[in-house]
C-alpha cells in the first residue's frame, strides 16, 4: 500500500478496469477545464462576435445594396444591387470612380513615402537611445515616444496652426529669403514640381492619356505639398511606438557579438549592416507590417485636412464621405472591403520579400 | 381611458428603456401605438418627440419655450432633442425604425428623406401656405407635392468692413450696387495685406453671380439642370476676373476658414455671407464695426442664394393629427417673429417681414432679396457633384477652365436626374 510501485500497480489496474467516461456529461478534469476555459472566453467572445463579426457580416451585405442609411436595411429597406457599387468604384467612368482612384494615389504616395521613413527613422531612434554612453535613457525614450501618445487631431491642429500660409513654418522661411506655399491646399505633387524644375511644365501629350478617371499625369503626381505636410507629420508621430520595439529587439541582442566584430576589424558602420540588422529582422518585418496597414488605413488627419485639399483624402476618409454625406454606404462599405482585400495582398506580398526567418 | 393611459404609459416606458439601452444620442422612444394610420393619432395626451440642430443656447430655449406653449395649449406633451450631428442621428433614428416625430427637415436631406418615404407630405394641411415665399415652398415641392412648411431662410449679402470703406475714401455713392461698382471697390480696398473681397471657395457663393448674370441652377419646371448656360458661364467668369486681378481671394488662401473670421480678422475688407454672420461677428469680433448691402446686381439683375429648412414630420410617427398641430403653430406669424427676434433667423412667411425688420433693421439687406433669393439644390447626390465643383473654385485665380468646370457640373448633376 505505502510502496509506489504497489500504488502505482493498483492505479494501472484502476486504469485499465474503468470503463471510458461517460460522452456528454464530461466529469473528468479535463472536461471540467475545457468547460471553464469557454466560460471565461465567453464574455470576450460575446463582445468580438457583436462588435466585430456582426457588423463586418452586415458590411459586406450592405456593399452589395444601395442602401441610403434612411431606412431599416434588415427588414428591406435596402435594395440588392449586387456588384454595382464596386463596378462604380472600379470599372464605371464617373464621379464615383474618379473620386476612389484619386483617394488610392492619395493613400500609395502617403504610403510610399511614410513607411521608409518612419522605419528608418525608429530604427535610428532606437540605435541612439540603445548606445551604451548614453545618458538620461528613460528621457529620450519619453521624450521620443510622447508624439505617439499625444491625441492625433491635437497634433493635427498644432500642424495647421504651423503651416498656415502665415504660420511660423512660412514666417522662418521668408527669413531666409524663401517665400513658402500656402503649405496645406497647396495640390501640386511633389514629382510635378521637381519635373517643373526641369522644364515640364505644362502635362506633356503622352501624359493627358486617361486611366480609371485620372490622367497619367495626375498618377505619376507624387504627394501633392499638401500630403508632404501630412508625411512629415505622421512619421514624426509614429515613429515613437516603433523605436520602442526596435529598442526591445536591440537590448536582445548580446553585446559580445557586437565585440567579436570589433576585435576581427569591423567597423560600426559594417556591425550594424551585417550583425544588428540581420539579427532585428523579425522586428523590422513587424514594424513594415504594422506600418503598412496603419497607413493604408490612415483617417484621423485626413479628417481635418482633407476637406481642404482634394489631394489629400484616403480612401477610408472616402469612404467615410460617401456613407454619412453623401448617403451612398453601399459604395462606403466596398470602399472599405476593397481596401481590406488591398491591404491583405500587400501584407502577403512583404511577407514573401522579408520573411521573418534569419535562414532564408 | 385609465387603462388605456396606464398601457400606453407602461409602453413608453418599456420602449424608452430599450431605446435608452441602444441607442446613445439619449432620446426617449415614442408610444408604440403600432396599429395608428398615417393620418390618425390624437390630439392631445400625445407624447411627441422632436429633434433639432441647434445652433446654440438661445435656439434651444427658444424651441422649448415654443415646445412647451403649444403643449400646454393642447395638453400634450413635447420632448425636445438638441442633436449634436443632426444628419448622422436622424438616419440612425430613421434607420432604426424610431424616428422623432417632428424634426428640422435640412435642405440637404430633404430628397433623401423623401425617396426612403421617411418624410409625411403635410403641405396640403398647414394654414395659409402662400404666405410662404415661393422658392421656399418650391424648394420642399416633389412632385408637386408640398411636402413640408419651410421653417426660415437665410440669404448671401456683402459685409462690408466701415474702418477700411472710409480709410479708403469710398461714401454711400461708391456702394457695391453693380458688378462694376463692386469690382472698383475691392480694387480699392486691397492692399497691405488686406484683400478688397474674400468669400468661400464654394457653389453656394459663386452661385449668387451666376443667378446675378441672368442664369440658374434648373430650368423652371424643375426637370434639368441647366449648369452650362451661357450666363452661367458670364456669372462664373466674373469671379475669374476679379480673383485674377488679386482683388477676390478665398479664406483658405488668406489662412481663415470662412468669410466672417476673414473679415473679423482684418484680412478681408468685404465678405459675402448669410445671416448667420451676424451672431458669429457679435460673439467672436464685437469691436468690428461693418455695414451690410444687398448683393450687386448683374446683367441679368439682382440675384442672391437662399438656404433654407423645414419642419419635417416622420410618415411613420402615430400621432400625425398632433404634429400637423404642432407645425401649424411653430409656423404661425406671432411664432415665427419670436425665432426670428430671439435666434436671428428671417421668418419664412412674407407678412411677418415688416414686424421683423422693425424688430430688426440690420437684417433688412438679407430679406429685401427674398425674392430674388434661388434656394439651393436638393437632388439626391447633388453633394457629390457640388464637392467635385467646389474643390476647384479655389483655382479660378490660376488654372481653372469655368467653362469646363459648369460642363463638368451639368454633367454630374444630369446624371442624377437619370437615376
Amino acid at each position: 500500500m505505502s510502496a509506489l510501485g504497489a500504488t502505482s500497480g493498483e492505479a494501472a489496474a484502476v486504469e485499465t478496469a474503468t470503463p471510458p467516461p461517460p460522452r456528454g456529461l464530461n466529469r473528468t478534469i479535463r472536461g471540467t477545464q475545457a468547460v471553464a476555459g469557454w466560460l471565461f472566453v465567453a464574455p470576450a467572445a460575446v463582445i468580438l462576435v457583436v462588435f466585430l463579426v456582426v457588423p463586418i457580416v452586415l458590411a459586406l451585405f450592405v456593399s452589395f445594396t444601395d442602401w441610403s442609411g434612411l431606412t431599416n436595411p434588415l427588414t428591406g429597406g435596402a435594395h440588392w444591387v449586387g456588384l454595382d457599387n464596386y463596378k462604380s468604384l472600379l470599372t464605371e467612368p464617373g464621379l464615383t470612380q474618379s473620386g476612389f482612384m484619386t483617394s488610392l494615389r492619395n493613400n500609395f504616395y502617403y504610403v510610399l513615402f511614410v513607411v521608409p521613413a518612419q522605419t528608418a527613422l525608429a530604427l535610428g531612434l532606437a540605435v541612439l537611445v540603445n548606445n551604451r554612453f548614453l545618458r538620461g535613457k528613460g528621457f529620450f525614450r519619453t521624450a521620443f515616444y510622447f508624439p505617439s501618445v499625444t491625441s492625433s487631431i491635437a497634433i493635427t491642429l498644432v500642424f495647421m496652426f504651423l503651416f498656415n500660409p502665415s504660420g511660423v513654418v512660412n514666417v522662418l522661411l521668408s527669413k531666409v529669403g524663401l517665400h513658402g506655399p500656402n503649405w496645406l491646399i497647396d495640390e501640386n505633387g511633389l514629382f510635378q514640381v521637381v519635373a517643373g524644375a526641369f522644364g515640364v511644365h505644362s502635362t506633356p501629350g503622352w501624359a493627358q492619356h486617361q486611366v480609371l478617371g485620372l490622367s497619367l499625369w495626375d498618377w505619376l503626381s507624387g504627394p501633392s505639398i499638401g500630403m508632404c505636410v501630412l508625411i512629415i507629420m505622421v512619421t514624426w508621430t509614429t515613429s515613437g511606438s516603433f523605436m520602442l520595439m526596435f529598442l526591445a529587439a536591440l537590448q536582445g541582442i548580446s553585446e559580445d557579438l557586437d565585440e567579436a566584430a570589433a576585435i576581427d576589424g569591423a567597423n560600426a558602420w559594417k556591425r550594424f549592416w551585417h550583425i544588428t540588422l540581420p539579427m532585428l529582422r523579425p522586428t523590422l518585418v513587424l514594424v513594415i507590417t504594422l506600418g503598412l496597414i496603419g497607413t493604408w488605413q490612415v483617417f484621423d488627419q485626413v479628417y481635418l485636412l482633407g476637406p481642404n485639399n482634394p489631394t489629400i483624402p484616403t480612401p477610408a476618409y472616402y469612404s467615410y464621405r460617401e456613407s454619412f454625406a453623401n448617403f451612398h454606404f453601399g459604395v462606403g462599405a466596398a470602399v472599405a472591403f476593397l481596401l481590406f482585400l488591398l491591404i491583405v495582398v500587400l501584407t502577403v506580398i512583404q511577407r514573401r520579400l522579408l520573411p521573418e526567418d534569419i535562414q532564408s | 381611458m385609465r387603462t388605456r393611459k396606464a398601457g400606453l404609459l407602461a409602453a413608453v416606458l418599456a420602449v424608452g428603456l430599450t431605446a435608452a439601452c441602444s441607442n446613445n444620442s439619449g432620446f426617449s422612444d415614442q408610444t408604440a401605438n403600432q396599429t395608428a394610420k398615417p393620418t390618425a393619432g390624437k390630439t392631445s395626451g400625445a407624447h411627441l418627440t422632436m429633434m433639432i440642430a441647434s445652433s446654440g443656447d438661445a435656439e434651444t430655449n427658444a424651441v422649448n419655450a415654443a415646445a412647451q406653449a403649444w403643449g400646454q395649449q393642447t395638453g400634450n406633451t413635447v420632448k425636445v432633442v438638441p442633436a449634436s450631428d443632426i444628419q448622422q442621428q436622424l438616419t440612425q433614428a430613421m434607420a432604426g425604425g424610431s424616428p422623432p416625430d417632428v424634426f428640422y427637415g435640412e435642405a440637404n436631406m430633404f430628397q433623401s428623406l423623401v425617396q426612403a418615404g421617411q418624410l409625411a407630405a403635410i403641405g396640403d394641411q398647414i394654414d395659409n401656405p402662400d404666405d410662404f415665399y415661393k422658392p421656399l415652398v418650391q424648394a420642399f415641392t416633389v412632385d408637386n407635392k408640398f411636402y413640408c412648411p419651410p421653417k426660415d431662410f437665410s440669404t448671401l449679402a456683402i459685409e462690408i468692413n466701415t474702418k477700411m470703406w472710409k480709410q479708403a475714401g469710398l461714401t454711400d455713392k461708391d456702394l457695391p450696387t453693380t458688378w462694376a461698382k463692386l469690382e472698383a471697390d475691392a480694387k480699392k480696398l486691397t492692399g497691405n495685406g488686406v484683400t478688397g473681397l474674400v468669400m468661400s471657395d464654394t457653389l453656394d457663393r459663386v452661385g449668387a453671380f451666376m443667378v446675378e448674370a441672368g442664369g440658374s441652377y434648373m430650368n423652371a419646371d424643375q426637370t434639368q439642370f441647366t449648369f452650362d448656360s451661357p450666363a452661367n458661364l458670364k456669372g462664373l467668369e466674373y469671379v475669374q476676373k476679379l480673383a485674377k486681378e488679386g482683388v477676390l481671394k478665398f479664406p483658405k488662401q488668406v489662412g481663415m476658414t470662412w468669410g466672417g473670421d476673414s473679415l473679423g480678422s482684418g484680412k478681408a475688407a468685404m465678405t459675402v455671407e448669410g445671416n448667420w454672420i451676424i451672431g458669429a461677428m457679435k460673439a467672436d469680433y464685437p469691436k468690428l464695426k461693418y455695414m451690410t448691402v444687398p448683393m450687386p446686381s448683374g446683367p441679368g439683375g439682382p440675384g442672391t442664394l437662399s438656404f433654407t429648412n423645414c419642419w419635417g414630420v416622420a410618415a411613420k410617427s402615430p400621432n400625425q393629427a398632433a404634429d400637423i398641430s404642432f407645425v401649424n403653430f411653430l409656423t404661425s406669424k406671432d411664432q415665427q417673429l419670436k425665432f426670428a427676434d430671439t435666434i436671428g433667423v428671417m421668418p419664412s412667411r412674407s407678412s411677418v417681414k415688416d414686424a421683423f425688420v422693425a424688430d430688426n433693421p440690420q437684417q433688412k439687406p438679407f430679406i429685401d432679396q427674398a425674392a430674388n433669393a434661388v434656394p439651393q439644390v436638393t437632388t439626391v447626390g447633388f453633394a457629390q457633384a457640388q464637392q467635385a465643383f467646389d474643390q476647384q473654385v479655389i483655382n479660378l485665380g490660376s488654372s481653372a477652365d469655368p467653362k469646363q468646370m459648369l460642363q463638368q457640373l451639368q454633367t454630374n448633376a444630369s446624371a442624377l436626374l437619370k437615376q
